[in-house]
């Protein structure tokens, strides 16, 4: 099989998921016990129910859940993703509105929890068996099993109120002055939390991923040919053994790039950080329907494209795969 | 004749004389007051800053900022001018007369004028959940001249005064609100217009809003602060630490949490009080649906409230913020009636009352069953739920405590009537006939949460609550609800357990936060930073 005609049924299977994604979506959310109508009635201090009645047509929620479903594709289609109950404003302005700052925080944890989790996981595999060794896999299994939301508390009450470092919750500080340059740092100085909170888990994940890797890596004749050849060990560890070792870690990433959402939901909930993890957690607790289904579409989206790359890059390295 | 409100000079120097020691500003010193600063404050986000068709305090906060009423009260329920600098009331209650200041202006710079009061009292009446409660007897309203507006009432209205203030008469200006757009979708709602002493700048959705200094307010040398800035903090501890750390400066409505308040008095930095929330009037209770046969047996409810230890619920779950309840009107309310009957904490009576009804215990030493729902999102409701089931199951009644994943959830049940008992948190407000009739009169048993969905219906109750609405003086007034009190405490169609002890936390670098009966939802133009030069 060609490349092309890989890739073309690749894509064809990712669209039919990502539909599966919608109607999925759609139906869980419509069948979560609660009524938005009610919830916006609750906002605005209790209600008639003629005024409940109103507010259900006004938003559709007195069809049929098939005819407002077919009402939702229908919309899609046209790239329509509605307005949020809640805010009143489009879906897709208030996605995009928290997207970058997500993907911000995002890359910046996975890109401190890549380089200092395989930072960490080489050292362990040098000496596994050594205090040093052992310490770090003790510590990397604990950042491993920590809560995330736990973490994210604790590292707030000690380096934003106990040692007051680094500011307590947002992204800017608002209503700040400066120039850009003072902006950017202002950011930075905000992320520095968020960030590590998210990556510590990444951190463990990472380092225990190289470090079985390396062993194992380290075990094959190559390496052992290297060594009698006089090949200096610095050497042997960074250009012989990790290029080999990093190739699960690479697929792992790719992967969770899709999935760090699920993440972010809670950092993004203990540092008030302006991103989509927040937005889907209140969207939630909102019955927001439109709003969350928006999010869950683009969450799912964001999955099947991260797949579909990681896929397709399998194909182009390994044409083994493109006929199974 | 009412007396106070004649448009008197010296009763209006006298009044806003009270109003400045009220508010705990010299009127010396508040001339000398410098300006600058920024508050910072967290509270939940609105759905818009419109109060003339919502009511609540993610709203009502930013949106006394943003809009001027006709009135303010004192912390005596006593109202003050405002926007309004005076007014008179017809020998027959059936007349309301207002002044406005003139050259007040809305922050587009036009001018605000008898009109626009005129357009804001329409829109709430139409718009606002309460409008109808509020403004029923309002048969027309009059404006002729652009500084005087006239009500003409159906019948005498004495809870008229009460409803003026911005939290529920907010004045909107009619040439942006008024474009005949429907008003619950209005652009504006996001991006408000106002008459208050603060103006709109940014909402930046899940992130924060910012309000500025109308330079052109209506009363001079106001406000003091440059900005009013609100923080969209989602989680509490991260809340407390921005309040502990002065990140911000402000969290009113026990929004720092019950659980931190004793660790946030120990801070040096930080205030607390519990004043400022008696128009609010909150009550912390639980429903009772009488539909349900065991239920509508009244010893089995006054079995119930014998058998709950109000004091402890107090005391050990609220840490004794707030006072202990038994009646449907909170302890400030002028209508309150100390005399009300109480159910002193007897497990024996409630033990004794059951079996009088006619339920004996069961080999397994239950008389029947019930499930208990309880508003969620507080720890402490669930723990007040879980007291309740554990002295239920003292005299005999085996309860299931039902947990809601949400407020949605729990708010269908109640709309539905699906539920035995449950744990509910309702507003007084400031008046009976805003907050406290709705619970109990037969016309508003509907199905919808924060009615009367207990199913209560006793015509007596019905038309002492119609005949307190018109009568005119307070004595009398006060008369018909006390016997309202005694009706309905001694037919509990609800166990009140407490009235809430909200509290307000403050920087102490600023003074002047509003502890009148409306508290924070009361405009900030007396707040000042302590560090303004």
């Amino acid at each position: 099989m060609g490349l092309g005609s890989f890739v073309g049924r690749r894509a064809l299977g990712a669209c039919l998921l990502v539909l599966g994604a919608i109607v999925l979506n759609f139906l869980l959310i419509h069948l979560a016990p609660g009524d938005p109508a009610l919830m916006l009635a609750g906002e605005a201090g209790g209600t008639s129910e003629e005024a409940l009645r109103k507010i259900r047509a006004d938003f559709g929620l007195d069809q049929p859940l098939a005819v407002q479903l077919l009402v939702y594709m229908g919309r899609l289609a046209r790239a329509d993703l509605g307005f949020s109950y809640f805010y009143n404003r489009p879906v897709l302005a208030l996605i995009a509105d928290r997207v970058p700052q997500t993907l911000l925080l995002a890359l910046t944890a996975l890109t401190v929890a890549w380089v200092v989790g395989v930072g960490f996981g080489v050292l362990v595999a040098r000496k596994p068996a050594s205090l040093g060794g052992n310490a770090l896999a003790v510590v990397s299994l604990l950042g491993y099993a920590m809560p995330v939301f736990w973490t994210a508390i604790m590292l707030l009450l000690l380096f934003a109120v106990k040692l007051p470092w680094f500011p307590t919750h947002g992204m800017v500080t608002v209503g700040g002055t400066g120039g850009t340059l003072a902006q950017a740092l202002d950011v930075g100085h905000h992320l520095v939390l968020p960030a590590v909170s998210l990556s510590i888990i990444f951190v463990a994940l990472y380092s225990r991923l190289t470090r079985a890797s390396m062993l194992e890596a380290l075990a094959s004749d190559f390496i052992r040919t290297a060594r009698s050849k006089g090949v200096p060990e610095s050497r042997v560890l960074l250009k012989h053994a990790l290029r080999n070792a990093l190739l699960p870690v690479v697929t792992v990433a790719g992967i969770q790039l899709g999935q760090v959402l699920a993440g972010t939901i809670l950092v993004e909930t203990v540092f008030s950080w302006p991103g989509m993890g927040r937005l889907a957690y209140e969207s939630i607790l909102r019955r927001d329907y439109p709003l969350l289904l928006g999010i869950l579409l683009f969450s799912s989206v964001a999955v099947v494209v991260f797949n579909l790359v990681t896929d397709v890059f399998y194909g182009v390295l390994d044409p083994r795969i493109r006929h199974r | 004749m009412r007396a106070p409100h004649r448009p008197r000079l010296a009763a209006v120097a006298v009044a806003v004389l009270a109003l400045a020691s009220i508010l705990a500003l010299p009127v010396t010193e508040a001339a000398a007051q410098a300006r600058g600063g920024t508050l910072k404050m967290s509270y939940p986000e609105p759905t818009h800053l419109n109060p003339a068709i919502v009511s609540g305090t993610p709203t009502g906060i930013p949106g006394v900022q943003l809009f001027a009423g006709l009135v303010l009260h004192d912390d005596k329920f006593q109202p003050q001018p405002y926007l309004a600098e005076r007014w008179t009331i017809s020998p027959d209650g059936r007349t309301y007369t207002f002044h406005l200041v003139k050259n007040a202006t809305f922050h587009d710079g036009k001018p605000i004028t008898s009109e626009d009061v005129k357009f804001s009292i329409e829109t709430v009446k139409a718009n606002h959940p309460f409008g109808v409660a509020m403004h029923r007897a309002l048969e027309a309203v009059e404006t002729p001249n652009p500084s005087t507006v006239v009500f003409r009432m159906s019948h005498p209205n004495p809870s008229f005064m009460s409803v003026v203030a911005p939290i529920l008469l907010p004045v909107l200006p009619k040439h942006v609100y008024g474009t005949g757009d429907d008003i619950k979708k209005h652009p504006a709602n996001q991006k408000p217009v106002g008459s208050g002493p603060f103006k709109f700048v940014e909402w930046q959705p899940g992130r924060h809003l910012i309000l500025e200094r109308f330079d052109k307010f209506f009363k001079p040398g106001r406000p003091y602060l440059d900005r009013v800035i609100f923080e969209y903090i989602t989680d509490p501890a991260a809340r407390l630490a921005a309040i502990e750390t002065g990140a911000i400066h402000l969290l009113p409505y026990n929004y720092v949490g019950v659980g931190n308040l004793k660790r946030v008095e120990q801070l040096a930095h930080l205030g607390v009080t519990t004043k400022g929330y008696e128009a609010i009037g909150p009550l912390f209770w639980l429903e009772i649906n009488l539909r349900k046969k065991e239920l509508s047996d009244v010893r089995v409810r006054q079995a119930l409230n014998h058998a709950l230890d109000k004091q402890l619920i107090l005391k050990d779950i609220f840490l004794g913020y707030g006072k202990v309840a038994d009646g449907p009107l909170v302890s400030a309310s002028p209508f309150y009636n100390p005399k009300i009957r109480r159910y002193e904490y007897s497990l024996d009576k409630a033990n004794k009352l059951l079996d009088e009804a006619g339920y004996k215990r069961g080999a397994d030493g239950t008389r029947f069953k019930l499930v208990l729902d309880f508003i969620p999102g507080t720890a402490d409701t669930q723990s007040v739920g879980e007291y309740i089931r554990e002295q239920a199951k003292k005299v005999g009644i085996d309860m299931t405590l039902r947990a809601s994943p949400d407020f949605p959830t729990w708010a269908g049940r109640m709309g539905r009537w699906e539920f035995d008992l449950s744990l509910d948190a309702v507003f007084n407000w400031p008046d009976p006939v805003v907050g406290v009739e709705r619970t109990y009169i037969s016309s508003n048993i509907k199905q919808a949460v924060w009615t009367n969905v207990m199913g209560y219906n006793n015509p007596k109750v019905d038309e002492l609550f119609a005949q307190a609405q018109r009568e005119q003086t307070l004595e009398k007034r006060r008369a018909i609800y006390h016997q309202v009190q005694d009706v309905l405490t001694a037919e509990l169609p609800i166990i009140w357990l407490s009235e809430i002890g909200y509290t307000t936390v403050w920087n102490k670098d600023y003074d002047g936060i509003p502890t009148n009966i409306w508290g924070t939802m009361s405009p900030f133009d007396t707040v000042h930073w302590k560090k303004a030069k």
